[in-house]
Formats: structure tokens, sequence, C-alpha cells
């Protein structure tokens, strides 16, 4: 095994991760205007920003699931038991003592087994939760008719608020996580160059020098592709 | 080191793409400004003479207009008489009793000088039959100089007028040259309506709230409609009318109108909505446009698009206390105008015939569901003294696809009941020749115990006031698009549909979702603060980073 700086972020994978950032910060901005928790913006201007960036993130997303399947970035989730205990003890108890993080990073496994199981609640259940919610919402004026539509409207829309509100506590929880152990800037600079130490092993490191040499960072012969 | 990949939010560039394929209008189709007639009235010979009364005018109308005539006695305007087909109950002017003059029974002349016909002096008989009762010129005068005396059963004001005679609308009487008027006869426009509509109760703007002088010549801001810079409509240009029927109950309203546009030849006529010219779909297909149609059928057009009435300088009356009539100053009946309205004129606040009034402009109605369907108390029904009786009583179930929420004027007033049999009850108050009207007298027990006879209607003998409350739905003074509510309007805590149920209003009140997510969120928040805490006072090696 060889720790080698490593392109695990593609330019289409952090594309995803920030366009979401500002989607979901716009998104809760607005959602918290129209729930009336502020009023620094108009209430047409919240809904229209809030609708129209919600469905441009909804197709992000069908993007995304393309991407995931078409390329091998789905086996970066397949979930896993192995060492979750040892990072929840991390974050319970070893962080305080200043122990590091005992989760290596490798290629296809770039999260460690906690992230990863909270990034798939987040991507199995609040997402669709949300994002289901917020159609039927939307699409109101197709089903207004039935018996009892604004009681059920109104139990969408509270379907729809607290996941907003799962997903607001997701990305409090996120962030402060990011400035554990090496650090804030430490932890964000992956999603911003793309680039990440992870542990290779020698098979991995050869087919990498090989088919993907632009994936290594330091490596000796000349990139021939930029990713 | 660093490439920073150009990060555009996915959200921009989609959003262009959204809002370019939704970029279509969806206009109201024009309506001609007037109606060009094929014939010039004073070229007629029969229009030609000196007519000495209304009812000769009508005879010669009618040598042509053969049908006319019976067209207007079989209206409303004529019979003031409605039988509702579902309460089936006897509704109409003729009947029913309201919180402003109270009762027409026993004071004919006088408030028959609004009926559209001539000599109707006892409104417990139908009203008179000969053909050429009927007023055509209070609808059709074009030359602007025919009015009504305020007290004649409708007949006009001729030389040589009585001394100190007035004019349905207050003014004081001259004398109508018929002659002129019979010759000027063309489509009524926006002034003939109103000589009466706008000056309901006795005086302008009293009743209506929505419909004042202010709408004759109105402007942008108080009528988009009516304001010559708008579409100059008159009345009639949206109370569509089939063989002299005009369309607008305020008996049976047409609370919505799921239909669209209908202005295909051979479609109906009959209806007095928004929607038979701007659809039930108005708004552009915009991401907002949408959401605003959606809201179409929750609302009725009038809640979004008349914020105020009582616009344009005329106050509406809003409360009207008869207990107060009757006070006496120095032993005779005095007038108070200590309310002086936007285009300056003295509103009288207190008249010894009249009581207390109090006046609003620019009021805010207040919102409710409604189906269209308008009950009235009769003088026959028990009342609760203990609290305000109310004149007119509608629903509207939220489930019900017909019923919108609606703008009303909520009217104010105290008003005679009878104590014993706890029945509202008509008075007496116009008569100057009688020994018991009120406006003459100033007793109550004589006025009311005169109208209840009159009436043969049954009175104990003990009277009292009590609180009452009308409502009228609002559907005139339809502001410019640019002033129609803004949506933090209604949706904010105690904003105008606070106190609206079976409607679920974002941002009115906080959702169960809400205050179990910001729980959540707050966990979150104390977690990561704890967390952090902990580190502190830990204070690990090693974490040189962080």
């Amino acid at each position: 095994m060889v720790e080698r700086k490593v392109k695990i972020f593609t330019r289409f994978n952090r594309l995803w991760h920030w366009s979401q950032v500002i989607s979901i910060m716009l998104l809760l901005f607005t959602g918290f205007r129209l729930n009336g928790l502020h009023e620094l913006i108009r209430f047409q201007v919240a809904a229209g920003l809030h609708t129209v960036v919600a469905l441009a993130l909804l197709l992000l997303w069908a993007f995304v699931v393309f991407w995931l399947f078409t390329t091998d970035a789905w086996k970066n989730f397949i979930p896993t038991r192995r060492g979750l205990w040892q990072v929840i003890k991390y974050y319970a108890y070893g962080v305080f003592k200043g122990a590091e993080h005992p989760y290596r990073k490798v290629f296809h496994r770039r999260h460690n087994p906690l992230q990863l199981l909270a990034y798939l609640a987040l991507k199995l259940m609040l997402f669709p939760a949300i994002w289901v919610s917020g159609l039927i919402y939307l699409a109101y004026g197709l089903w207004s008719h039935v018996d009892g539509a604004s009681f059920l409207l109104q139990i969408v829309a509270n379907i729809h608020i607290l996941s907003g509100f799962a997903i607001a506590a997701f990305v409090v929880v996120h962030v402060y996580l990011l400035t554990l152990g090496h650090g804030f800037r430490s932890h964000v600079r992956p999603m911003v160059t793309g680039f990440d130490t992870v542990e290779l092993t020698p098979e991995e490191e050869a087919f990498l020098k090989t088919s993907e040499p632009w994936r290594l960072q330091d490596d000796p012969e000349p990139a021939r592709v930029q990713g | 080191m660093t490439r920073l990949p150009l990060v555009l939010p996915f959200s921009a560039a989609v959003f262009l793409g959204i809002s370019a394929a939704f970029a279509q209008q969806g206009t109201a189709p024009a309506m001609p400004a007037d109606h060009a007639s094929t014939a010039d009235h004073s070229k007629f010979e029969i229009l030609q003479q000196d007519f000495a009364s209304g009812p000769e005018v009508t005879a010669a109308c009618l040598s042509c207009h053969t049908e006319a005539g019976n067209q207007v006695r079989d209206s409303i305007h004529w019979t003031w008489e409605y039988e509702d087909p579902i309460l089936e109950l006897a509704l109409g002017k003729r009947t029913v009793f309201n919180n402003f003059c109270g009762n027409v029974a026993s004071n004919e002349a006088r408030c028959t000088s609004c009926h559209v016909g001539y000599g109707w002096d006892d409104v417990r008989e139908a009203p008179p039959e000969q053909a050429n009762a009927v007023d055509c010129l209070a609808c059709h005068d074009r030359s602007g100089q025919y009015t009504k005396l305020n007290d004649a059963a409708g007949h006009p004001p001729l030389d040589p007028v009585p001394e100190g005679a007035h004019t349905i609308t207050g003014e004081l009487a001259w004398a109508v040259d018929l002659s002129k008027a019979a010759q000027s006869v063309g489509a009524p426009g926006r002034e003939n309506c109103l000589s009466c509509h706008a000056y309901g109760g006795g005086g302008d703007n009293v009743k209506h709230g929505d419909l004042s002088s202010a709408l004759i010549a109105p402007d942008h801001g108080v009528d988009v409609h009516m304001s010559a810079e708008g579409a100059n409509f008159t009345c009639t240009s949206c109370h569509v009318s089939e063989a002299h029927k005009v369309d607008g109950s305020r008996y049976n309203v047409h609370a919505s109108d799921p239909h669209s546009a209908e202005m295909a030849p051979g479609a109906r006529r009959d209806v007095t909505t928004c929607q038979s010219c701007h659809t039930d779909s108005p708004h552009d297909a915009t991401i907002t446009g949408v959401r605003l149609n959606t809201h179409a059928e929750t609302l009725a057009c009038q809640t979004c698009h008349i914020p105020e009435y009582a616009k344009g300088g005329v106050a509406a009356k809003t409360m009207w206390d008869w207990s107060a009539a009757g006070q006496m100053r120095d032993g005779k009946p005095f007038t108070l105008k200590e309310y002086i309205q936007g285009d300056g004129t003295a509103r009288p606040t207190y008249t010894s015939a009249k009581g207390i009034a109090e006046y609003g402009e620019n009021l805010e109605p207040e919102y409710a569901w409604f189906d269209g369907q308008l009950d009235y108390t009769t003088r026959s029904e028990v009342v609760d003294p203990d609290q305000p009786v109310q004149v007119n009583k509608f629903g509207g179930d939220p489930d019900d696809p017909n019923a919108r929420i609606w703008p009303f004027r909520v009217m104010h007033g105290r008003q005679a009941y009878d104590t014993e049999l706890m029945t509202m009850l008509a008075s007496h108050t116009w008569g100057p020749e009688t020994d018991t009207a009120f406006w003459t007298h100033f007793d109550w027990q004589k006025a009311i115990t005169a109208a209840m006879e009159y009436l043969d209607e049954p009175y104990s003998g003990k009277f009292d006031f009590i609180d009452t409350e009308m409502h009228w739905p609002i559907t005139h003074m339809v502001a410019p698009a640019e002033q129609a509510l803004q949506c933090e309007s209604c949706h904010a805590p105690n904003a105008r549909m606070a106190g609206i149920s079976g409607v679920y209003v974002p941002g009115r009140d906080w959702q169960p979702a809400t205050i179990l997510g910001l729980l959540i969120l707050g966990a979150a928040l104390l977690g990561v603060t704890g967390h952090r805490l902990v580190l502190l006072v830990s204070k690990p090696k090693g974490n040189h980073h962080g």
C-alpha cells in the first residue's frame, strides 16, 4: 500500500457538490422565508426562486444518477459496517484525546463508513422525501379538485418542511465535522482541487499509472488527459 | 496548485431555460368602447314634442319598442322582488329589511324615487300596471339632465319645480327637459346606473361601499376597467343583459365561474363575472402566474384585485346608529358634518333624522368563504339580542368547488326590534304629511307602530335597539394589476387571511413540521456546539491543524 495524491473528485463530481451547496442554501433561505421564519426578501421572490432552484436541482440530480451508474462512482456508496464502530468511537471519544482519524481513504471508497451511512440516508430518504413532496406540492393545481385537497396539501407541506429541516441539520453536522481533525481548509480542499491523499494497492497504482495517469497529481509522467 | 473549477449555480442556467419556455402572454378580449346606434332618436318625429310627464315619453318609446316595457316589467329592476329558488323565500327590496334606511314599505314615495317607473306609491301592491309607467329615461337618457325627484315615486322634476325639491342624487332639483332627454336616448352610461346605485341608502356610497359617484369618471387606480385611461367600461360592459334582465344579483351571486372565456357566437351572455372575459386561468404562464392560477380555484378574483374599496375620495358609510336619532338642539332637529372625505365634501356624522353615522375611505375588506347564496333575515324571524343580528347570512364550504374566499364590506347598524316578540321592526321614517313619520315627529313609538300596521305585521308595543351587521360582497373598484395584493398581504401571521379556515396558507401559521424541524435543527446546533466545547476543554494534542 502506498499513499498517493489522487484525483478522487472529478470535475463533474465537484460541480455536483458545489451546485448542490448553493442550491440547498438558496432553498433553505427561501424555504424559511415561505414559512415565515424571516422576511428578508419578498414572498413572491422567495416562492419563485424556491421553485426554479428546486427544479434545477432535480435536473442536476437526474444527471448525477446517470453519471453515478455509468461510471464506477456508484461503488463509493456501497454501505459497509467495517470500521464503522471505530469511526463512531473516534468522534465520541478519540477526537478529544487528539487521536488520528481511524479511517484511511482508499480509491473508490472516499467516505468513511459513518459518513457513508449518513450520505446514504440523505440520498435515499431525505432527498426523495423532499423532492417527491415538493413535486406533489408544486403540482397542486393538477389534484386540487380531490376531496380534502387542502388538508392533503398541508400534510404534503409538513413532510416537505420536516425533510427540509432534517437536511438543514445534516448541513450543520456536515460542516462541523469538516472542522475536526486536520481542519476545515484541509477537508474542503479536495472538493476544490479534486485531489486527496488516498491509499492505493500496488495493483490500483499500476492501473492508474497506465490507464488514468491524470488522476495522479505527482506522477512523473506528463499528464495526457486533463480531468 | 489549485484549479478552481468554474462552478456556476446549476440553477441559473436552467432558470433561463424555464422562463423562456413559459414566456407567452394571455390578454382579455377588447370590449367595444361604445355602442354605435343605428338610430338617431332626435330625428324621430314622435320625440319632437313637448312632453308633459315621464309616462308620456314612455308611451312614445313603446310605439316603436313594443316589447321593451313588458321586458322591463319582468325584471327585478321593476318588481323589486326575488323569489329565491333555493330558500323558497320571497326576497327583494319590496320585502327585505337592511341596516341602512331599514324598509321601503310605508316610506314609498321617497324610497321608490329610484324605482324604474312612475308612481309606485304602495309596495304592498305590485308596481303600477299601466304600460307607460315604466321609466325608460332613467337608464337611457344621454342628455345628462334627466333626473328623478327624491320624494315623488320616480317622477322627474318638471317646470315649475317645487321649492327646495331635491333629486335622487341629493342635488337641488332643476326642471328636466323631457323632449331633449327623449331625443338623446342611447345605451346606459355610467352616470345612468350610478344615479340610483351609487346613492342607495340616501347618500353617495352610503350603501355599497364599492359603488360611488367616483365611478362616473374614475382615475385609473380607482377602477381599471371604468377609467378613461383603462378600458372606459360602462356598467353594462360587464353587467350584460338579455331582454332588459341585467345580470349581477345580490341575492344569488356568481361566487365563481368555472367557465373559460365564452365570447364565441352563440355563447351565453348572462354572466357578470371576471372569468367571462378573463377566463378562469388569466395569469401569464410564468412560475408566479401558474401559482396564481391555482389560487383562482380558492380565491375570488376580487380578493386580490380589490385590495381596498371606497376609493376615489368618496367615503362609505360604515356604521349607522338609529338609536341616537331624535335628539334636538334648541328644540330643533340638527345636523353635524364632522367627517371630511377625500374629495373635500363634509359628510353628516349626526342628524336628528338618522342618528350617528361613521364613514371610511380606502377600506380593507373582510374575507370569508362564500358560495354565492345569500340568505336574508326576515322580520318574522326571532333574533338573539346578545349578538349582532345578521341582516344577511351566507356560507361556503371550502370543499365546494363553487365556493371562493371573497372580500366583503361589513355594514354595522343599530336599529329597532321588538323586545317581546324578539323580531326586527320596520319604521315609518318618511311622510311629511302624516302624523307618525319619524323624520317629521321624531317619535319612534309612533313611527314603528305606523309601519307595522301598514305592513300588517305583529308588534308588541315594546321596542329597543339592537346591533346589526350586513355583508356586501365587494366586486367593484378593481385596481390595476400592479396594485393587486402582494403574497405577504395574506401569507403572513395576522394578515388578511387570518381567521379563514379550511385552507392551507403557507407563512400564515407555523406548521407542526416547522416546530419539530426547528427542534431538530436546534438539537443539531446544540450537538455540534457541545462537541466543540468538550473539544476545547479537553485540548487534544496533535490536533495541530484544527
